[in-house]
């Protein structure tokens, strides 16, 4: 998991006129040559605003995305469910602290993006606005969710930011062990009980709204997107994502017997694009903007977390406090 | 050997790392600082893989397979200390709880290493290796908090004092006790009680805490016996909610 599309109102597009005419040619002439572009490396501040808010939304993606599939970890059904899902959501909170550390590198520190988060300022993937009502709700989110974020993250990890890209490669590669996960737990409800069966099938009816929207509205070309396209912010367009979606998972997911609640959706096969019924975008900008099932638990979650563990970070910044190195 | 007094022993070992794994996994997405969440997510996945171990060992003494012991059992059945059931509280209880503990585990560990018991030293040389990384942790967050802030200070004093009768509670003996040290398995709870009380001593020493008075201590006994505290059904519960949906499922 967890980084969304680009689902969230970019940054204003600021005048680059302010910017060196000549800095700026050089920077656009090393991106055009496939170079990545280090933290102490001129960049425009439109670029350095834009990557300091999809690094920190996708690093509270992560955090918040933790919070739905955590709730299942203490109630995974046997040992080898318990031990996969520990490790799984582990993983996604050691991507946050990975994402935190890149979009530091851009000079804003974690604790700053962290108040940001709690105050509502920055966003998170709207996905986990959404319940995880039962343990199968927890799979699809293994699953499908972890896919779309793979689609998404594999385009950006060839983006033109260098610590963001390197940590997306890692990301991608722990992401892949997370959707053979899901995707497992997916077959065993599918072909398992009558109870499993109907238990997956809620599950999949509930989730693929958000799914279908988690790739965000469809893009308005704009000079703003040109530009962020040329800078290699902005890798492929959510459309585009939303069809690789849905051409490497609807397949596998009728292959398990299951129905995808879209009378709509197929794929057209003289364009080759997949058509659906169009989501709901009014409810996901309700939801984006505070009103979604989950909004408000999840920020206090996150809020008493920050709240009863601030002790600890004050005792780890006093001075008095000894550093003590740990022998092997 | 007497069977009785193994199978004892490795329900003592497994439900302790099992309870205690289920308690560190509660801190996932909730830690004082991400690190920690990664911490004791990690040390939830080692407790409780040792925990299958020592189930599987037991299934090879002929006993039920370990999601069916570790899954369908009620709280009197269990033979944890009443430590681990405890609930994490804020996150000064749970590192000192996770200090007095791990000091103790690789103790047990470190000695069951050497039983005469073949599979549980096997077992045990193999996982000693994991707990040590467990106690390293713990140690060096006490010094590093324990000679912080005052508010640190306080904080942590509370809970070692509000932990330490529960700690006592671990080193209950069984009635197999002399058996088990007479047939070389491993030296007993007293024998691992006072290197413990050495070694948890050598680190409150470099901070400014203070360990609560051992010898006016009333221990917390009862946890080996099935004796719980209230505390320790509802995580039960918790754990079993999906597995019971049915048991007989493949999840």
């Amino acid at each position: 998991m967890y980084g969304g599309g680009n689902v969230f109102e970019a940054t204003k597009f600021d005048n680059l006129q302010t910017e060196d005419p000549a800095k700026l040619a050089e920077f656009e002439a090393r991106i055009a040559r496939g170079e990545k572009i280090e933290p102490k490396d001129w960049m425009p501040e439109l670029y350095r605003k834009q990557l300091i808010r999809m690094i920190e939304q996708h690093a509270h993606s992560e955090i918040i995305g933790a919070l739905p599939e955590g709730t299942w970890i203490t109630r995974a059904p046997g040992f080898r469910r318990k031990m996969a899902q520990m490790a799984k959501v582990q993983d996604e909170v050691g991507h946050a602290q990975l994402l935190y550390s890149a979009a530091e590198t851009l000079g804003k520190t974690r604790e700053q993006m962290l108040t940001d988060l709690i105050n509502g300022k920055s966003k998170y993937s709207n996905v986990f606005n959404y319940p995880a009502f039962t343990w199968a709700d927890s799979n699809i989110i293994s699953w499908l969710i972890d896919a779309g974020a793979i689609v998404n993250q594999m385009a950006n990890a060839k983006g033109s930011y260098g610590p963001y890209s390197r940590a997306l490669e890692r990301i991608c590669a722990e992401e892949a062990f997370h959707l053979k996960y899901g995707h497992d737990a997916v077959v065993h409800m599918a072909t398992g009980s009558s109870k499993q069966r109907e238990m997956i099938q809620a599950a999949l009816n509930r989730w693929w709204p958000p799914i279908m929207t988690f790739f965000g509205p469809s893009d308005k070309m704009s000079t703003h997107t040109e530009t962020l396209m040329r800078w290699k912010v902005k890798m492929a367009s959510n459309d585009e994502c939303r069809q690789q979606f849905l051409d490497m998972y609807v397949p596998k997911i009728w292959e398990l017997g299951l129905t995808v609640p879209d009378p709509k959706l197929k794929k057209n096969m003289e364009t080759g694009q997949w058509e659906y019924t169009e989501p709901d975008w009014d409810e996901f900008k309700r939801v984006i903007n505070g009103d979604g099932p989950c909004n408000a638990e999840r920020l206090a979650v996150r809020r008493t977390a920050e709240e009863r563990g601030a002790w600890v970070r004050r005792a780890l910044l006093n001075p008095k406090a000894k550093y003590v190195k740990p022998l092997a | 050997m007497n069977e009785l007094a193994i199978k004892d022993l490795l329900y003592k070992l497994a439900d302790d790392q099992l309870i205690l794994g289920h308690r560190n996994s509660e801190w996932t997405g909730f830690g004082p600082i991400l690190e920690e969440d990664i911490a004791f997510s990690s040390m939830a996945q080692d407790k409780i893989g040792h925990s299958l171990a020592f189930y599987t060992l037991l299934q090879d003494l002929g006993e039920t397979d370990p999601d069916t012991v570790a899954f369908t059992r009620n709280a009197n059945q269990f033979h944890n200390s009443q430590l681990v059931e405890l609930p994490n509280g804020e996150y000064d209880f749970s590192l000192i709880r996770h200090f007095l503990y791990d000091n103790a585990e690789i103790i047990r560990f470190e000695m069951l290493s050497q039983s005469s018991y073949e599979p549980i030293a096997k077992v045990t040389t193999k996982l000693k290796g994991e707990v040590k990384y467990h106690v390293l942790h713990a140690n060096t967050w006490i010094k590093n908090l324990g000679s912080s802030t005052e508010e640190a200070i306080l904080r942590l004093q509370s809970s070692l004092t509000e932990a330490i009768p529960y700690a006592l509670g671990m080193f209950e003996t069984s009635k197999f006790e002399q058996e088990l040290i007479e047939s070389g398995v491993y030296a007993g709870e007293e024998a691992v009680k006072a290197e413990w009380l050495e070694r948890i001593q050598a680190v409150i020493e470099k901070t400014d805490l203070k360990l609560p008075d051992l010898n006016t201590t009333e221990p917390k006994f009862g946890g080996r016996n099935g004796e719980h505290t209230e505390h320790l059904q509802p995580l039960l519960d918790e754990m079993a909610e999906v597995f019971k949906i049915d048991p007989t499922a493949e999840w």
